[in-house]
Order: structure tokens, then sequence, then C-alpha cells
């Protein structure tokens, strides 16, 4: 029996504002435990929260980023539950009128296209964190993350395996982080995904039961976490069960997921609107500005790169995948107008030592200018491919320009005929014995001649040069 | 008399609002509760087919603050009241695993 997964998710995105959702406390990371609080985001009694406008903003913007409807109003409802980590009772959320439905995001990889709906994106603050104490009966709780700002995106259930469930998250990341109101970081909880995941046999209409899976902090466990629970649902069914819905949470430990809790113990919002709250009425003129000021989005960069530098898919992904990555690009290809020899360059030698030493582009050692200088020294024949390496590396080290390091240390290309002659010279009366060989056919040991020469010319003579210079020389 | 809501919903409810009751007051509550959902039928007399629902009782929208951090607690003031705390943190019952 042939199964088909339905998958569906749930992205949570802190946005990078300066202060919480509704009161003037940092969202900062990090800080030592409860010193970015206050009364309001504590739930004081007698408080009133305040909406912060740049958080409209912001959501606004993936709003029209993500081709969502911008509701003209919208409202803050609470969602009631009890939990030590939420000190309210209740989280200021969206629920009947979000700020933002019906929209899609558009995914391209090498492999496929495809378009996946988001049914909507509403604003909520975050609760605290709660740290479980392993001895003893108790939990720690920290309210610095409680009010900070969140949108939450939830797709349509458009997403039919965890490949795409992945490529999706990373569109959705980096368009996010295009925009620059949220920096995408799974590791410290600033972008979260829980999945919806049901089967149903092929060409079948109707969904499968669904659970939800949680605690998927990472792009590797999603997708191992969705393989495991689609495989697990296939085995239930095949074994004639049923599908429990439930919410599940992924153990990377273990690598399976594990039953939290089951719907007859589902939680039971009674949302209603906030009074505290105003209804947030959003003008044509305000989603007009925001339009106008939006940055140009993935998708289109990408669609820009093939078409302007005449890169291939898989250099306009991977060189589009972060904003300050094209822009390094881009800045380079202002210095030196070769766009596919900077690519190569970048995936070659940039990204390489970018991930060896943990580094975002920002943080490169090499200036775009510098780096477009090193590839302008190859094309003027100043120095060779082979020596750029050690430039490149030095550049690495010192961040000096890569003339100033040619000339420092003397790694000029030795392109003199005549210079290179006598260096030939030499190398022909030192190995008489292989210079007999290869008049003898063993024309092979080119390649140590040519070693011969770069030894002594410490990889700074001009190849081609040497290569002819050779052949004339040994005859044959 | 017919009662609006069960004692099962009253229970529920309870439960939802971490509410201990004996089992003496659920029918009593039941009653109670009934009563007001009651007022409820006579409300829902009222025509108010092409009337926009009300979430608010003022008519005001759009309250901002601009994104500037302002001055809020230390961690003593904050902590104050906390029964239990210990490193900055509050304590609280265990609350999974």
């Amino acid at each position: 029996m042939e199964f088909e997964p339905v998958i569906g998710l749930e992205v949570h995105a802190q946005l990078k504002t300066n202060t919480k959702i509704f009161c003037n406390c940092p969202t900062a990371f990090g800080a030592p435990p409860n010193t970015h609080v206050c009364p309001v985001c504590l739930g004081m009694p007698g408080v009133l929260p305040v909406l912060n406008k740049k958080v409209v903003e912001f959501a606004v913007r993936m709003a029209i980023a993500t081709n969502c409807q911008v509701a003209g109003e919208s409202r803050w409802a609470r969602k009631n539950y009890f939990y030590p980590d939420l000190p309210k009772g209740y989280q200021i959320s969206q629920y009947e009128l979000p700020i933002a439905q019906n929209g899609y995001i558009d995914i391209e990889t090498d492999i496929w296209k495809q378009r996946v709906g988001i049914t909507r994106i509403h604003m909520e603050e975050d609760a605290g964190k709660l740290i479980h104490d392993p001895a003893r009966a108790c939990s720690m709780v920290d309210f610095n993350r409680a009010g900070v700002p969140l949108i939450e995106i939830v797709s349509e259930p458009d997403i039919r395996s965890p490949e795409e469930a992945g490529a999706y998250l990373r569109q959705l990341r980096a368009i996010l982080r295009y925009l620059n109101i949220c920096d995408g970081n799974m590791e410290e909880g600033s972008f979260r995904c829980d999945a919806n995941v049901s089967i149903r046999r092929k060409r079948e209409q109707a969904f499968g039961t669904r659970t939800e899976l949680k605690n998927l902090n990472s792009f590797k466990h999603v997708e191992k976490g969705l393989y495991y629970e689609i495989h697990r649902q296939k085995e239930v069914l095949m074994d004639g069960g049923q599908i429990i819905q439930e919410t599940r949470l992924w153990d990377p430990d273990k690598d399976r997921t594990a039953s939290m809790r089951g719907k007859e113990e589902a939680h039971d919002y009674r949302y209603f609107p906030d009074p505290d709250l105003l209804p947030l009425v959003i003008s044509q003129e305000w989603i007009a500005d925001i339009k106008n000021d939006l940055p140009e989005l993935p998708e289109a960069k990408k669609a820009r790169f093939k078409n302007e530098y005449g890169l291939p898919s898989y250099d306009a992904e991977l060189l589009t995948s972060a904003r300050e990555l094209a822009d390094y690009f881009e800045a380079c290809v202002s210095f030196f107008p070769a766009p596919k020899q900077v690519s190569n360059w970048i995936m070659g030698s940039l990204l390489g030592l970018l991930n060896a030493e943990g580094k975002t582009i920002e943080q490169s050692p090499i200036s775009a200018e510098n780096f477009a200088g090193l590839l302008k020294l190859i094309q003027e024949g100043v120095i060779s491919g082979k020596i750029a390496k050690t430039v490149f590396e030095e550049m690495a080290k010192t961040g000096k320009p890569p003339r100033m390091i040619v000339e420092e240390k003397g790694l000029v290309q030795v392109t003199d005929v005549s210079a290179i002659e006598g260096i030939i010279s030499e190398v022909i009366s030192e190995n008489a014995k292989q210079v007999e060989d290869y008049k003898n056919g063993k024309t092979k040991l080119l390649g140590f001649f040519m070693g011969q020469v770069m030894q002594k010319t410490k990889g700074k003579a001009n190849p081609k040069i040497v290569n002819q210079v050779l052949r004339e020389k040994l005859g044959g | 008399m017919e009662t609006k809501i069960t004692k099962e919903e009253i229970i529920h409810v309870a439960n939802l609002a971490h509410l201990q009751m004996e089992d003496a007051s659920i029918d009593k509550f039941a009653e109670q509760i009934g009563i007001i959902l009651k007022y409820f039928d006579t409300l829902n007399r009222v025509d108010t087919e092409g009337v926009k629902p009300t979430s608010h009782a003022i008519f005001l929208t759009n309250a901002f603050r601009d994104d500037e951090e302002k001055k809020h607690l230390n961690r003593e003031e904050a902590m104050a009241g906390a029964p239990e705390k210990e490193e900055g943190y509050f304590l609280v019952p265990k609350v999974i695993g």
C-alpha cells in the first residue's frame, strides 16, 4: 500500500524589536534571569499593556513578503491556560481576526518547484522560560522572555515530504532574515517549528488523523522527526491500527517521538477579545509605506542573479541564501566584473574558510574589495592561481590587501622567459637520468620537471611559459 | 427545572479554572450558572441581523508606543512578592518529568 504524508507547519518567529510587545522591557537574549521584567510582563494586577508599533510594522512586512492579505482591522485575544511560564494565566494572542491571511511562498530547488500556502500570520507574546531541576521536585522560572514579540506563521497542509518541509522552513527563514525582522536562530529558539503530520493513501482526498510534533529545534531534527513520525504512522496503519490524535515530542537523543498528551487532555483555551487592548486598524497608506520600504526578497534576488550575472541556479541559490552573502557577492562584482569567477571563488574558498572558522560572511576577515583585488591579480597575470591560494590564506590571517601581501612576500609571478629558461637549464643539467628517460619516451616525466622548476621558483614561475619552454628544451 | 448546563460541564469548567469543588456544591452551581445562561436567551431574542459583533465597549482604535527601552524593575523589586526563589529564579512546583 502506498502512503502519502501530509504536513503543515507552524512557525514561531521572535521579532527583532528593541523592546517587548506590550511593555518597555528590553528583549536582548542571554541576560541574567528576571532582570528584563516589569509589572506588565510579570502580569501584576492593574497594569495596562500598550502595543509596540514596531511589532505591527514587522508583522506587516512578513505578511506582504508572503503574499498575504493584511487585515484592515484585527483584534487581540486572550488564550487562557495555566502554566508557570505564563504569569497572567493567559497569553495575549490573536484568534478570530489575525493580522494577515491567505498567502503563499514559492519554493524552488534544482529538483522541484512548489507553492506552499500560508493560512495565517498572527502576533502574540512569548512565554517565560522554565528550567526543570532533575534532582528536586521544582522548576525554575525566568520571565525575561515573557512578552517578547512573536509572529506565528501557519502553513496550509501543502507539504508532502520531510525534504519539502526543510526547504519551506529555509525559505521562510531566509525571508525573515532578508526583512531583518528575525535572526532565525533555531538553537537559541528565535525560530521555532511545530509540525502537523498525517498520512493517507495515494490519490485519496480526505486527510488522515494527524499528530502534532514538538521540540523540533534544528533543521536536522525537523527532517528526522518527520521521517520517524511518517514511518511510525505507516506501521500503525499497516498493522491494522489507528492513529490517535495527540501531541508527540521529538526526542533527539533516542531518535524517536513519544506521546506527550492526547486529545482528551487537549486544552480548552476559551479565547475571548482582550478588553485591555484596542482593535488594531491598519490603513492602506501604512501598508503601502511598508511595502515601499521592503528589500528585494530571496526569490527575486535569485532570479536577478541568474539573469543579470548569468549564474547557474545552484550558484544563485547559494549566494542568495543570506542577504549579507548576496551583498558581498555584488560588492565583489562591482570591483571585478566577472560574476562566475567571483562566484566560484566565494563558494570554493571563502565559504570553506568561513565554515571552518565558524564565521558568518559579515565576520569575513577578507573585505569584498580585497577579495576582488585577488582575482584581479590573477587576471593581470601578476600571480598564478596556485599562488593565489597562498595569498588568500594570508589575507584570511592578516586581512591585508592582496597586492601588499604579494609584494611583501615576493610572490610576483615570474613571466620573464629568459629567467625561466635559465632555471630550466639548471634543472636539465641536474637531472641527466630523467632527461634521458624522457627522450626515450617516458613523457610522463614532464610533470617531474615542472615540479623541479616550481620548487626552484617557489611556485612563482608562470606555469604556461614553463610548460612551453620545457617542451622546447627537452625536445623529445 | 430545565438545566442549561450539565454537571459534567460544571466540573470541566472548574478544572479549567483550577477550582476545587465539593460534590454537594456542583448542583448548586449548575442551577445558579443555569440562571445566568438563561438570561442570555433573552438577549438572543434581539434581532442582530447586520450588526457587527462588539468586542470593545469604547470606540477607539490603535494605541501604540514607540520601540524604546525605558526603566524596568530590578530583580529584587520584581521578586519581592515571590514565596520561593533561588539564584534569581522563581521556584515553582515541578511541572513535567
